[in-house]
């Protein structure tokens, strides 16, 4: 337990310590406190006990933090939490490392308001209390508002103030059922609290509507996260206005925690919701991927690019996750731990040819592999593990989340009927196509071809004349991308271990889908056979389908 | 009456505060500067010492010997409104006479004892406290009544004189005249309260409204009396529809003044409501037995809560439409005010021990919060003249970092952003709420906490990431250096008081179990009337 608060408390402590530091000094606490965060989080991992049979790691309750709503400040992980929370303090150090350059202006400021957000994120991860989450989830919003508000482009104070106002919004209802939860629990065992366990074990018996109602209210809060189409419209703003570093966590932790709260809350605690609705997501889902896939193809902005791509990337997580069996959870807890890493990739190596010619613009930018060939190397990877090509790390994802939905329809001998089928996975399966498009037409425009720089402005020619940014990758830049490239590659040859460890969580949450579906799909064939009935059909051709 | 031993211990706080008034007064007059400016610090010193007497002298015994309605109401109330007192008395701290203290020290003036009101501002600030905590220790109407005039009569005072701007007059008098309005509709309510029950001690009324209700249901005239007593101390909470006064005399008032009118009057109001309403009793508020059964809720006479139902929604809504339509920082926290309120008045609904509690809470969290943000804005001055437009804190970070930080915290913590004070007080009030089944009124403040992220974010940001502006290159700290360290207190107040949270809760809970005149948390209306006439014939 107290590595856990080590790790969420290092980059707190660190904060402090910029505050009262020199600007160069507080670049390397920022850096030694990640690396602490990291290591406890680390040794954690080496020690944990969980990985294969999918439950929490440290279950005692925490000390009590307001006894009389039954609140704690309980942590303890379980192994996909724990891969989240890793994947947020693996990334911490790298982009404190890439921001070294990049940031010139209220320097120390940035570095205590982006190890907050580490903290907050990690802190959303480890919790096992719904409010301690609810605390670390929304709290979040103040450092990337911050960042975003202070060291982005030109609109960013629109982008910060729309990103807050979608998440709080949201993130409000989500609260609201929260406390609905924690009132059942109340009634029927006396006492409050909001262990998220105990809280799953009261809304799985609520009766249906109820359960529908929770799901909704729970689904828009994370739906905004994720970002769900029709609610991601922040999103691209968001990535092209933040600092690099702030996209890099944006992408990699913080739009998890909109799917690791579906995975954690909206699915395991309302699955009679969660069966009703799916549909809806899934198609909400398609849509995403399709639409997002439509405008990366027409973007010039390589930033905006990357953003639309992880909205249709995170459709394609969250179709795998409401194709409900464990194939397509296991794919999509896989592919947000493999978006993190190739999209967090991806936004570092355009914010580094962004630092060298300050343009983001794909019509002005080209040919850069004759330039910079290092970079090029390294963005080329990054763009196959993105695109998913086989023995990278976002194949076996996207594989998963897309063989979930196809083999969700039919009951086979998983025995997790599901209602999604081949018709949904062909249909994402599209995006796939035209994500392979995109991402290479991006590659060959600013890779490949003939070299096309802008004119160089003042500043990047102050900056090279200075010397401070050579024209290919810096020693230090090389060390940012090379463990992402490592993590890519390894996960790409070596997923089973991986899977291995998040499938007894998948079937955990999944626990009680296979009932809630059957008797969805009961309830339906009853009302098609109350249908035939009505218009004095004899037979009813359905019928054999259902078991 | 033989309780009135116990009556004088439970005072002991307000007289010594009373003697301090006195003398306040007085040594304004002295001719010397060093012993005018010697006023705040007294007047700190007194609050600090009553507040040290509070926890010797407000026993639960002695409470309950003197028969209030809820003993232990007080036991954290008062403390609040002492400890706040300390922080907005630091507000005001040499904003009081700036100019004439000013005048004088350059020569230009001579000392002229009927224009010096540092003296009786400082005094009025200790009446205005009295009377809010006279008040926890009401036990019948009249003293209602009078307490409640003596927190009024002075703020009307204090908006005219506390500061140099013209508008001030202007924003007393509307003040005044509103505030003898809001006066005469819950005089009016407490006579028809009388009229009914024949009594004006709350016990008396208690007993004779339980007595209705057991008999054929509280009558028309009683029920008409609560409303409009409800109605008219809206206007001490500036709840709709009584609110209308806040934005402009927020924004006439001397923004020190404006900080105390936002804390004071609205903990005065809440606590008359608390106690009038548990005269009625929310019985039948424990929703779930010990063993976990759901028993039906009775709670408040169904006009009284359509009435408090429709209060709370309307005020919630238009505080916080309205803050989002002002360009005026103050107007913006004068709507922000109300918005509050509309919260608390949740609280009130939910009745029962966790509603006082949750209102106890949120109370302390609001003051907090609210003084944080006015203590900023009162520690600054553009030209020597106040704060105004939000535009005027754009960039404030460059000159005055401290107090750009205090309205950001205070502001996130207005809206509820975990993990600042203002989101427990939230939840606990929510918490509350499902406890007496108010599940759309939760529905209703979620959605209005949504809307007020709008403006919150404004308070927020411009301060910290906006650009400066021309007018806000102009702006200057106050040469007092007292607002910006209560404004200091306040903002860390709202990020460390949140690791005590079970302190803080416990200290404010009114205990309900041992006396046998609480009949809150009487599980049904019949034992509590039983009850109620148990203790009424135990009576002396």
């Amino acid at each position: 337990m107290s590595l856990i608060w080590t790790s969420i408390l290092m980059p707190v402590i660190g904060a402090a310590l910029v505050a009262v530091a020199s600007v160069r000094l507080s670049k390397w606490i920022s850096l030694l406190a990640t690396l602490g965060s990291l290591a406890a989080l680390t040794l954690f991992a080496f020690e944990f006990p969980a990985w294969n049979n999918g439950q929490y790691h440290p279950v005692e309750a925490g000390p009590a933090w307001l006894d009389a709503a039954g609140i704690r400040l309980s942590v303890g992980f379980d192994t996909v939490s724990l891969l989240l929370a890793l994947l947020t303090a693996f990334l911490m150090p790298l982009c404190i490392i890439g921001s070294y350059t990049a940031v010139t202006e209220r320097v120390k400021e940035y570095y205590g308001w982006f190890l907050l957000l580490g903290a907050s994120i990690i802190l959303a991860f480890a919790a096992r209390d719904a409010i301690l989450f609810y605390v670390g989830y929304e709290f979040t919003l103040v450092p990337m508002t911050i960042l975003i508000a202070v060291y982005g482009g030109t609109e960013r104070r629109v982008a910060a103030i729309k990103m807050f106002l979608y998440t709080f919004l949201g993130s409000m209802f989500m609260l609201a059922a929260i406390i609905y939860v924690a009132w059942e629990h109340r009634v029927s065992s006396g006492a409050w609290t909001f262990d998220i366990d105990a809280l799953t074990a009261t809304a799985v018996r609520l009766p249906a509507s109820a359960q529908y109602w929770l799901f909704a209210s729970l689904m828009i809060g994370f739906a905004v996260k994720v970002p769900l189409f029709p609610l991601h419209t922040w999103l691209p703003l968001a990535h092209d206005q933040a600092p690099t570093a702030g996209s890099v966590i944006l992408a990699s932790a913080m739009l998890k925690l909109g799917t690791y709260g579906n995975y954690r809350f909206a699915l395991p605690m309302a699955p009679a919701g969660g069966a009703e609705l799916m549909v809806v997501v899934a198609v909400l889902s398609i849509v995403a991927i399709i639409y997002a896939s439509l405008i990366c193809w027409v973007q010039t902005d390589a930033k905006k690019l990357i953003a639309y791509s992880s909205v249709a990337h995170l459709g394609l997580c969250m179709l795998g996750l409401f194709a409900l069996n464990p194939v397509g959870a296991e794919g999509a807890v896989f592919y947000m731990v493999n978006h993190g890493l190739s999209t967090g990739a991806l936004f570092l190596c355009i914010g580094m040819f962004y630092e060298r010619y300050h343009t983001k613009d794909t019509d002005v930018l080209g040919g850069l592999a004759k330039k910079m060939p290092v970079w090029a190397t390294f963005m080329v990877l990054f763009t196959l593990a993105s695109i998913g090509l086989p023995g990278l790390n976002g194949f076996i994802g996207e594989f998963l989340c897309l063989g979930g939905t196809f083999i969700a329809e039919h009951d086979g001998q998983s025995g997790y009927p599901g209602v999604l089928g081949p018709r949904f996975a062909v249909i994402a399966g599209l995006g796939l196509i035209l994500a392979a498009m995109y991402l290479l037409i991006l590659l060959g425009k600013i890779v490949w071809g003939p070299l096309r720089e802008p004119h160089h402005d003042a500043a990047h020619d102050h900056a090279a004349a200075q010397g401070t940014l050579p024209s290919d990758l810096s020693a230090r830049e090389i060390l940012v991308l090379t463990p992402l490239a490592v993590a890519c590659i390894w996960l790409g040859v070596q997923p089973q271990p991986m899977l291995k460890a998040i499938e007894p969580c998948a079937t955990r949450m999944l626990a009680k889908y296979p009932d809630e579906v059957r008797q969805l799909k009961e309830r339906e064939a009853q009302m098609a056979a109350d249908a035939a009935d009505a218009s004095n059909l004899a037979q009813l051709p359905q019928h054999g389908g259902v078991r | 009456m033989d309780a009135i031993g116990p009556r004088l211990m439970l005072l002991a706080p307000e007289i010594l505060l009373f003697g301090a008034a006195v003398v306040a007064a007085v040594l304004g007059l002295s001719r010397r500067h060093s012993v005018r400016a010697f006023l705040p610090i007294l007047t700190c010193l007194a609050l600090i010492a009553s507040l040290a007497v509070m926890p010797i002298t407000w026993t639960e015994t002695r409470a309950q010997e003197a028969q209030l309605v809820l003993p232990m109401f007080g036991a954290f109330i008062k403390p609040l409104l002492a400890a706040m007192g300390i922080l907005l008395v630091l507000v005001s701290a040499g904003s009081v006479d700036r100019s004439f203290e000013a005048a004088v020290a350059r020569g230009r003036t001579t000392f002229d004892p009927q224009r010096v009101v540092a003296g009786e501002f400082h005094a009025f600030v200790l009446f205005s406290l009295i009377g809010a905590m006279l008040l926890c220790s009401a036990t019948d109407l009249i003293w209602i009544f009078l307490a409640v005039e003596l927190v009024s009569l002075p703020t009307y005072v204090m908006v005219a004189v506390g500061g140099s701007s013209r508008r001030s007059g202007e924003a007393a008098i509307k003040y005044f005249f509103l505030g003898a309005l809001s006066t005469a509709v819950f005089l009016y309510g407490f006579a028809l309260i009388y009229g009914s029950t024949g009594s004006l001690e709350l016990q008396g009324i208690r007993t004779a409204l339980g007595a209705q209700a057991a008999g054929s249901g509280i009558d028309a005239m009683a029920l008409a009396g609560l409303i409009l007593a409800v109605l008219g101390f809206c206007f001490k909470i500036t709840a709709v529809p009584m609110h209308f006064y806040a934005p402009d005399v927020y924004e006439g008032a001397p923004t020190h003044v404006t900080a105390f009118l936002a804390f004071v009057p609205k903990v005065a109001g809440f606590v008359v409501l608390i106690v009038l309403l548990a005269c009625v009793g929310w019985t039948g508020h424990s929703l779930v037995d010990g063993d976990g059964v759901r028993v039906p809720y009775a709670g408040l006479p169904t006009p009284l809560t359509a009435v408090l139902w429709m209060v709370a929604v309307l005020t919630m809504t238009l505080g916080n439409v309205g803050a989002l339509l002002q360009k005026s920082v103050k107007r913006m926290l004068a709507y922000s005010s109300v918005a509050h309120s509309g919260y608390l008045v949740i609280g009130l609904l939910s009745g029962g021990a966790a509603g006082i509690e949750a209102i106890s809470f949120y109370l302390l969290a609001y003051g907090v919060m609210t003084t944080a943000s006015f203590a900023a804005i009162a520690a600054l001055e553009r030209r020597g003249e106040e704060i105004n437009e939000i535009n005027d804190l754009a960039g404030l970070r460059q000159k005055q970092p401290a107090m750009a930080w205090m309205l950001a915290i205070s502001g996130a913590s207005l809206v509820g952003l975990p993990p600042f004070l203002g989101f427990f007080g939230k939840v606990y009030l929510f918490v509350a709420a499902f406890e007496a089944d108010q599940f759309a009124l939760v529905v209703i403040a979620v959605l209005n906490s949504a809307v007020s992220a709008l403006y919150y974010l404004r308070l927020a940001t411009v301060p910290l990431v906006a650009p400066p502006s021309a007018r806000s290159e102009e702006v200057e700290r106050v040469p007092s250096r007292w607002p910006w360290i209560a404004a200091v207190v306040c903002g860390i107040g709202t990020v460390i008081l949140p690791g005590f949270l079970n302190v803080l809760v416990r200290s404010a809970e009114v205990t309900t179990a041992p006396s046998a005149a609480v009949t809150l948390g009487s599980p049904a209306a019949d034992t509590a009337s039983a009850s109620l006439s148990s203790s009424a014939s135990e009576r002396p």
